[in-house]
């Protein structure tokens, strides 16, 4: 075990910053990603339920 | 209606890959979670402090496979394009623009991670030197591939432009890798090379490797949600994609 304490664990023997912010950066693009990406694809569905509507409804009317 | 009939030479057609992504994705953010947990365990609790460099070396867990995974996805990329530029096969082209975005988030973190890295260990956040420069360069090579992609309206000329361009940029890759010996950096050598034993602890490298196939992992689930929504978008008047489940709930 390398850590003693939770704070010395955060600490990262004074480079915090430099582990961390690489560590956050990456968490964070990798959440949102896969979440942009997931809406893309539910957004695609809406428009496709919206095309197919129309579509029907023109039948209907002719 | 003749998509009735079964090609057993289409398997790789839009209209069974769709399906098929939509099983395998949930399985590969398993695999995700399970490498990245192992990783991170190893690489915090059981890796050693760097006797140069302290805490600080740990950026590696995820700066090295960030770093892989942006010319490896690369790679993929190019054969994809090129695939489709050859065969004209529909499904090529959507592959090659669905990892583009995760290829370029790849790159941006092997240049993020590796300023953070920079600076406490050599006194600066950015060098102009080989490495550094010509990851740089990959990272403006995802960004020109998805600006011209984005450029084009007709999706199969944005497929042959953009083929093109991701093939003209893989002489990039090589000079990446060989960047380390061919010119004098401050970047470090290989950390792990197929000729000589790893330069690194056993449990060092351990961590770098279950983190590199998280990072794998990761790269899959996402670039097969992208392809879905792209398979969507581009066989929209196919009749296939109105009889979807997905659409009547």
């Amino acid at each position: 075990m390398n850590w003693n304490s939770a704070s010395e664990f955060f600490a990262m023997g004074g480079h915090a910053l430099y582990v961390w912010g690489s560590y956050g950066a990456c968490l964070l693009l990798m959440v949102v990603e896969p979440i942009l990406a997931q809406v893309r694809r539910s957004n695609a569905l809406t428009e496709l339920r919206r095309e197919v509507c129309a579509r029907k409804e023109s039948q209907d009317e002719t | 209606m003749n998509n009735r009939i079964i090609n057993w030479f289409k398997f790789a057609s839009p209209q069974t890959f769709y399906p098929l992504a939509g099983k395998l994705i949930p399985w590969f953010w398993a695999l995700t979670a399970a490498f990245g947990l192992a990783g991170l365990y190893i690489g915090f609790f059981v890796a050693p402090t760097d006797a140069q460099q302290g805490e600080g070396y740990r950026i590696i867990f995820i700066h090295v496979p960030a770093s892989w995974l942006s010319m490896f996805i690369y790679l993929i990329m190019a054969f994809w394009a090129a695939l489709g530029l050859g065969f004209n096969t529909r499904l090529s082209g959507m592959m090659a623009s669905a990892l583009a975005p995760t290829g370029a988030l790849m790159a941006f973190l092997s240049l993020w991670t590796g300023a953070l890295w920079g600076k406490p260990m050599w006194g600066t956040w950015w060098v102009w030197d080989a490495r550094l420069t010509s990851e740089l360069i990959l990272f403006f090579l995802y960004l020109g591939f998805i600006a011209l992609q984005s450029a084009i309206d007709d999706a199969r000329r944005a497929d042959r432009a953009g083929a093109v361009l991701a093939l003209v940029g893989v002489v990039n890759i090589p000079i990446i890798y060989f960047s380390v010996k061919w010119w004098n950096t401050l970047h470090q050598g290989a950390s792990v090379s197929l000729t000589k034993s790893p330069s690194m602890a056993q449990t060092m490298l351990w961590g770098m490797l279950l983190m590199a196939l998280a990072f794998w992992m990761y790269s899959i689930a996402v670039s097969l949600t992208r392809v879905r929504a792209i398979i969507l978008e581009r066989e929209r008047h196919a009749g296939w994609v109105e009889e979807l489940q997905e659409l009547k709930s």
